[in-house]
């Protein structure tokens, strides 16, 4: 059969031709909004027209089957209108309040994961994990992402809908430190790393890389060119394991099974409620990969999430908690060790350094 | 038949309570041989504890340059048919809305020219379609084009904007965040789909200072919606949060960072002159408090991840803008800072990055800004700043 005409530059369909009746009625006239449960909230506009949203969570990787059963039960409960979130939650759409119980059945028999709402009134819960693609099908992945997703949520599984956390707590997962998410400003994330310098496969190099933008793409200037073998060097000690230099080069390999593994950086957030965005720092700066289940990083995340929720304030995140009690009372309490690579010594070291005689025991 | 892989490690990843991405592959691969060697590779790399992907060559649709990602792997004579797994990005609604009808378009597309895997969405905002191969790329972009869907982008260029849902369900939406998206997305269809940037140039859109889009610190372009006027405190409502357990003094009053918040008991208070608009009172009492008066958007730039030499939060450079159709003040603006860009950018280098590395002073001079005291959050600390000659003669 003949393909259709192409057309070029044509950008996406408009979202007017996406959103549900009520919403087109009353955009940019609501109200307020109230949360219902842990998965289902009510947004009510102006007018008094009212829109339930019931959010559940997906694997970000999703097969064509399970999106068409996604569509079926839109189709079915909500006039086909639904969206995803950007933490790749399935919120569906629903302009009929008869039609929420039913929905909500519907996905419980289905065994959907139903939650991942909450608010200073109903009491905040975690929601889903913005993490990257990982093994599934990265060159530079040192770990995979949704495996860490996988068995991170099944163990907090109950704060995505039952349990409740003082603030919001925001999670992310990047399997290296390209991070394609936003792992550093997260409040608990988990980023790849690797350990050892690339290799330099001297007889490819001239064959597929560019010798002057490698040498120039070197954060700390460790490359340099080696003209008698027409390649170029690593100075060791200065290299700090980026694999910058391997996106650039491929004949620069930097995987390394027995010393890639994560680390895990936490008290980040993008919101300036009460206080600016921050970055998040790092709380564990070495775990080896061990899957399926990395049981080594599941506990860590819980250690640190148990602390915070023993430790904070109502409506504190996981960075202004730390910055109230004081990072050294932060280890103190997690027992997690401190190292020397917990101290800055790259970009902005001198603004992190304690220049004051004032600190905690 | 295709092969039947043994995954003893991914089984391991269907157990549990949380939906598993193992489940949706093996899903795909009874219905294409791609997804099926897709299993087998996945069930190689945690075995081995490493990827089995390489380095994207140079694929694509005529007359493009972006939207596709090269992908092989490396090893294919084990995994044949996945020798080659390209990834299509497909730019998605405003606001990631969609409606059964098209979902299933989609999905038959996908079924009958590529693996049936996909990701909803990309971290930038994508509808992203998870392997296929160089013959199959045309025909799935007219499938997708003659319905009016369009590929995102990729590589040097400007990336898919994205956006909270903003207006279209959101009470704290200063702006149009879907409406700013869609038209910056067809404003800069060229940008997009040919890349002829240093580097890659991300937008993203967010109603209030929440950024529920996370634009501030992804975004070389962060939209953040505002307002100049006061808080209008509705006593009633604040009387219901009170009678329903809320302690105002606790959670509202002294948590304010201003502390231009007081509560008698009787009345709640706001000195609007003092107050930095930061959300937390009007996110967690939405009945009782609501910004009015004149609603715009902050504009700020820079943000990126960590590579190269550190990650960056997005800078204040227009503190307000009113961001109402046609945009065009913002349209020129954003050249304007394109072309300074393009004029002194070094390859794979952010515009925050040439901002930090040329100063602020020069990028505000050529794009046509006044230095405002909300562009920092203190002056400089150190003696050593430069004069023009023109500065000597003011």
């Amino acid at each position: 059969m003949a393909l259709p005409q192409r057309r070029t530059d044509i950008g996406p369909p408009h979202f007017k031709d996406f959103i549900p009746p009520v919403i087109q009625k009353n955009y940019g006239d609501w109200a307020h909004h109230e949360i219902l449960s842990g998965g289902v909230m009510v947004h009510v506009a102006n007018s008094g027209d009212k829109i339930w949203t019931v959010r559940c969570a997906s694997p970000r990787l999703l097969s064509t089957d399970t999106i068409r059963e996604i569509a079926d039960l839109a189709e079915k409960f909500c006039g086909g209108y639904l969206r995803f979130t950007t933490r790749n939650n399935v919120e569906f759409l629903v302009s009929d309040e008869k039609q929420v119980q039913p929905l909500l059945d519907a996905l419980k028999a289905k065994k959907y994961f139903v939650g991942g709402m909450g608010d200073s009134v109903h009491g905040y819960h975690i929601t889903n994990i913005v993490h990257t693609q990982g093994w599934i099908h990265c060159h530079s992945a040192c770990t995979d992402a949704s495996g860490l997703v996988k068995v991170i949520m099944d163990d907090l599984a109950d704060y995505f809908n039952v349990k409740t956390t003082p603030g919001k707590v925001r999670l992310a997962v990047a399997c290296c430190t390209n991070m394609c998410g936003a792992v550093h400003c997260s409040d608990i994330a988990i980023v790849a790393i690797h350990r050892k310098v690339p290799r330099i496969e001297h007889d490819s190099v001239k064959n597929l890389c560019e010798v002057p933008s490698t040498i120039a793409c070197c954060p700390t200037g460790a490359i340099s060119p080696d003209p008698a073998k027409k390649s170029i060097k690593i100075n060791n000690d200065k290299c700090m394991y980026c694999g910058n230099c391997y996106s650039v080069c491929p004949a620069l390999p930097i995987s390394d099974p027995e010393n890639d593994g994560v680390a895990i950086v936490a008290g980040g957030k993008v919101g300036s409620l009460r206080c600016d965005p921050k970055f998040s720092k790092l709380v564990v700066p070495y775990i080896p990969n061990n899957p399926p289940r990395w049981p080594e990083v599941t506990s860590a995340v819980r250690k640190i999430l148990e602390a915070y929720i023993s430790g904070a304030r109502k409506h504190e995140r996981v960075g202004e908690w730390i910055e109230r009690i004081g990072w050294e009372k932060f280890f103190e309490l997690t027992g997690f060790p401190f190292t020397f690579q917990h101290i800055d010594d790259f970009t902005i070291a001198r603004e992190t350094f304690r220049t004051s005689a004032a600190f905690k025991w | 038949m295709p092969k039947k892989y043994d995954t003893p490690l991914l089984d391991e990843l269907e157990k549990g309570a949380f939906p598993s991405f193992v489940t949706e592959i093996k899903k795909a691969a009874k219905k294409t041989e791609m997804a099926n060697d897709e299993l087998g590779v996945l069930e190689k790399c945690y075995r081995e504890r490493k990827t089995h992907w390489k380095h994207g060559g140079i694929v694509g649709v005529r007359g493009y340059g972006g939207g596709v990602i090269g992908r092989y792997s490396d090893v294919p004579e084990e995994f044949p048919n996945v020798a080659h797994f390209h990834t299509v990005r497909i730019n998605s609604v405003s606001g990631l809305f969609y409606k059964a009808s098209d979902l299933r378009t989609v999905c038959d597309i996908w079924d009958k020219y590529g693996s049936g895997l996909t990701n909803f969405h990309g971290s930038t905002g994508d509808m992203v379609l998870l392997g296929t191969t160089t013959d199959k790329l045309e025909p799935i972009f007219a499938e997708f084009s003659s319905r009016g869907w369009d590929l995102g982008g990729s590589g040097s260029a400007l990336r898919t904007p994205s956006c909270c849902v903003g207006a279209a369900r959101c009470e704290w939406a200063n702006i149009d965040t879907m409406g700013i998206t869609y038209a910056i997305t067809q404003e800069f269809q060229d940008e997009m789909h040919r890349p002829a940037f240093p580097y890659k140039f991300k937008f993203k859109t967010a109603g209030c200072a929440c950024d529920c889009i996370a634009s501030i610190a992804r975004a070389d372009c962060s939209i953040i919606g505002t307002w100049k006027g006061s808080i209008a405190v509705d006593q009633k409502e604040v009387k219901a949060y009170e009678s329903k357990g809320m302690n105002i003094q606790a959670e509202i009053v002294d948590m304010c960072p201003t502390s231009c918040i007081s509560y008698d008991g009787k009345a709640l208070k706001i000195d609007d002159a003092n107050c930095s608009r930061c959300m937390h009172c009007i996110s967690k009492m939405g009945k009782a408090l609501k910004g009015t008066g004149e609603k715009g958007a902050t504009i700020l730039i820079g943000s990126k991840a960590p590579f190269v030499v550190g990650a960056t939060l997005s800078w204040v450079i227009v503190p307000f803008i009113k961001m109402e159709p046609p945009y065009t003040d913002f349209f020129d603006l954003i050249r304007k800072m394109w072309e300074w860009w393009d004029e002194h950018g070094k390859n794979r280098e952010r515009i925050g990055e040439l901002i930090i590395r040329r100063g602020m002073r020069e990028f505000l001079e050529y794009i046509g800004l006044d230095p405002l005291p909300q562009m920092v959050k203190e002056p400089r600390r150190d003696p050593f700043w430069f004069w023009t000659d023109e500065d000597l003669t003011k």
